[in-house]
């Protein structure tokens, strides 16, 4: 219904059919102007495109091919070929090196799947608790997006202060005035630290979460909800019935956005860990990172960095189609 | 072309990592070696307090330099987290400074790369001969039988310093010179509420790994075979590792708190009077720096087994310091081995030296009273007796990593209150093992 409003894919409206230009034509330098001038305007941008994004990826697909250590390291065009070496042993989940890398699969999808619903939750619930205007809610929400405006680096950096056993915030809280603990717990070491990641992924991710759908709240008219309540719908039935049915397709949008930055997240877990993260807590991209540039082994690194790469094409991949199929059935 | 490639990789190495930017490693041009014959690129790395302090030191001698070659040194002060991201990446793309400090024991790591100059014989000869060096100094700056790849620049050891209060307080006369005599005493102290014997760095990965390759040597056990294969699940180095985690575990000497302390807390907590003892490396300058006044504190050699420190199981040192290399690519190499033959002069040895609370790894400079004070005194009979080089085998760098790693995980067992068993601590150390390259 509202999708309309929704510019899925802007490229298609500006350059579709149809545009009054098309009855000048008959001369093909202007014809050809005509078309050419759109890919002229986007030549830039795809330039830098390719070199910023396609060159690397394909260079990381052919390291991956590569044996690249301390040895071959200098001179990587002349390292050796190793076939698909790089990808059987970050494959093999009976070997330490594949064994590990399923790890820290398991605990990223784990950890993304809690944060991402987590920063949904909490940034919807407090998007909808703003719709309504009330005294001081520009300062709330100016406030509420505190943690998606600083440095992630000074605030992470913070929080790792906050985490430490003995001198942090969080244990003096939890310990020393509301006693919720029998002893100060650790945090950045540890089981813990899982939780301690989560923690600072959701204050980091929710008020893009709510940005967002407080974005999406506007374009639902008011009416809606009048008509609801003459009808008799509670608040609870108008969210769960106006609310929620309208966002869906920004919530499209957030929940893949989210879900690729949470799973490929690296500063959080390198501020807060160091390069070595816990057992607990090791992200892939932490894992990567260790593969890469503190074990020296950049061919295994980019192997695991395609095959990761792959994973989330995938993943994006079934997500958009099944989510795009079922708003064209909602559109009939 | 070259350098199109060269961004190429560098853009390539920094993807690869998806967001590495985090870890420093970003600019792989930064230096740019020198292309003019009148300028030097040089990476120091962070000694001092401080980048700023570095600086402070540095610069007046650069100076110095200039004047009397007319070769203007460009410095960066490189800290310590980034250090060896850098070298990496302008390793890779081939833009790197034309001198620069490296971690001593990453010399053969480097070494393997082949992006350093191999120090042979002619090499040496330019900066007064390879006889001017002390012989452990020397033993730490790549593989042995090859080239190496640096000259020692900065020479340090592992000391135990004690607070004199502490000690007087608790009745206890003489510094510790066995590990009982450690562990009898840091008991005396640890029984008062809220102190504590000794610190540690439970997170700090090297740090661990100088501590545990010590104890390895007193144990009779080394982490690599012969012929430089990883051998870690030896019961000398299970000991080794179970000895140095059970000072938290069982002897209850360390506060649990230390498994998470990887930016020198444990020297603060030393300075503020919360732990009576550090096994550490040239500690002076920082204790000032931490407001501790030099009668303060005591120092004495690290512990062994037998109270008395010498070679083999008496070992009570890794031999630490800091090299000098010189990038093979370098468009300036007669004056990259003038600065280096300025810096490692006897004059300029001892002035950094002192500066830093280092030893100089340079003979006569190293004789010089200036190094004889009690303190000082300490190490350089370390360095010159009882202190051993970490194994120079390519392999060090992911050693660090596996081992270190593995004993972090021990102290975080031992801090949550989980056994540290002796099967515990080999089936970490064989998990570590297991993650070395296979070559």
């Amino acid at each position: 219904m509202t999708t309309t409003t929704v510019p899925a894919r802007p490229g298609a409206r500006e350059t579709g059919p149809g545009t009054p230009g098309a009855a000048r034509g008959g001369r093909l330098p202007g014809r050809l102007r005509r078309i050419g001038l759109p890919y002229l305007l986007l030549l830039p941008a795809l330039l830098l495109e390719l070199l910023v994004h396609l060159v690397p990826m394909v260079i990381g697909i052919v390291m991956s091919f590569k044996e690249l250590t301390q040895f071959t390291l200098r001179d990587w065009g002349t390292a050796p070929w190793t076939g698909g070496d790089n990808y059987r042993v970050s494959l093999d989940f009976d070997a330490p090196v594949g064994e590990a890398l399923l790890h820290s699969f398991l605990v990223t999808c784990v950890f993304t799947v809690l944060s991402v619903g987590l920063c949904w939750l909490i940034g919807t619930a407090a998007a909808i608790c703003m719709q309504d205007a009330f005294r001081g809610r520009g300062l709330l929400r100016a406030l509420f997006l505190v943690p998606y405006a600083l440095p992630v680096y000074a605030a992470v950096i913070t929080w790792a202060f906050m985490f430490q056993h003995d001198n942090g915030l969080v244990n003096h809280v939890l310990y020393d005035q509301l006693g919720l603990t029998d002893k100060p717990s650790f945090w950045l070491i540890g089981d813990n630290s899982f939780i301690a990641l989560l923690v600072v992924s959701v204050w980091k991710g929710w008020p893009f979460a709510f940005l967002i759908v407080m974005a999406g709240l506007q374009n639902i008219p008011r009416e809606l909800y009048e008509a609801a309540a003459l009808d008799g719908a509670g608040t609870w039935q108008q969210i769960r019935r106006i609310t929620l049915p309208s966002l869906r397709p920004v919530n499209q949008v957030l929940v893949l956005v989210l879900f690729l930055w949470t799973f490929n997240d690296f500063n959080t877990p390198y501020v807060l860990f160091g390069k070595a993260a816990p057992e607990a807590a090791d992200l892939v991209s932490i894992h990567i990172y260790q593969s890469s540039f503190v074990t020296w082994d950049f061919g295994t690194g980019s192997a695991m960095s395609v095959l990761l790469l792959l994973f989330l094409l995938l993943v994006t991949g079934v997500y958009l189609f099944l989510t795009s199929r079922g708003r064209k059935t909602a559109d009939v | 072309m070259r350098s199109i490639r060269a961004a190429a990789v560098g853009a390539v190495t920094l993807s690869l990592a998806l967001a590495a930017s985090a870890c420093g490693g970003g600019s792989a041009t930064g230096g740019g070696a020198g292309d003019s014959p009148k300028t030097l690129t040089y990476w120091a790395s962070n000694q001092g307090a401080g980048v700023e302090v570095d600086k402070k030191v540095l610069q007046p001698e650069l100076d110095k330099f200039e004047k009397e070659t007319g070769i203007k040194v460009k410095l960066e002060v490189v800290p310590w987290p980034d250090l060896l991201n850098r070298i990496l990446t302008a390793t890779t793309s081939g833009q790197g400074p034309d001198v620069l400090n490296i971690g001593n024991t990453w010399s053969a790591s480097l070494q393997a790369t082949g992006a350093l100059l191999p120090w042979d014989e002619k090499n040496f000869d330019a900066i007064g001969g390879r006889d001017r060096f002390v012989e452990s100094a020397l033993g730490s700056t790549g593989v042995a039988g090859e080239d190496p790849a640096a000259v020692p620049l900065y020479s340090m050891a592992y000391a135990l310093y004690y607070n004199k209060k502490m000690f007087a307080d608790a009745g206890i006369g003489e510094p510790p010179a066995t590990w009982d005599e450690l562990v009898e005493a840091g008991r005396k102290i640890s029984k008062d509420g809220g102190k504590w014997g000794l610190g540690a760095e439970g997170s700090n990965l090297s740090n661990n790994i100088h501590q545990v390759f010590v104890l390895g040597k007193q144990h009779g056990a080394d982490f690599f075979t012969a012929d430089g294969k990883a051998d870690f699940t030896s019961d000398g180095a299970v000991a080794a590792v179970k000895q140095y985690v059970d000072l938290m575990a069982e002897d209850e000497i360390v506060a649990p708190g230390n498994a998470e302390y990887a930016q020198n807390q444990s020297l603060s907590d030393f300075a503020n009077g919360k732990t009576a003892m550090v096994l550490w490396q040239t500690a002076s300058a920082t204790f000032k720096s931490l407001g501790m006044t030099d009668d303060e504190w005591g120092v004495a050699p690290a512990p062994v087994p037998s109270g008395t420190p010498g070679t083999g199981k008496a070992t009570n040192s890794m031999v630490a310091g800091i090299n000098m290399a010189v990038f093979k690519n370098t468009r300036n190499l007669d004056g990259a081995t003038a600065f280096v033959k300025f810096m490692t002069s006897d004059a300029e040895q001892k002035i950094l030296n002192q500066a830093y609370g280092s030893i100089p790894p340079v003979k006569a400079a190293q004789a010089d009273p200036a190094f004889g004070s009690p303190s000082t005194a300490v190490l350089r009979e370390t360095l010159a007796t009882s202190a051993a080089a970490l194994p120079q085998v390519p392999d060090e760098s992911q050693f660090e990593t596996a081992v270190g790693t593995a004993v972090k995980e021990l102290f975080a067992d031992a801090a949550a209150g989980r056994a540290v068993t002796t099967e515990s601590v080999r089936a970490r150390l064989a998990k570590a093992q297991q993650q070395m390259p296979a070559k």
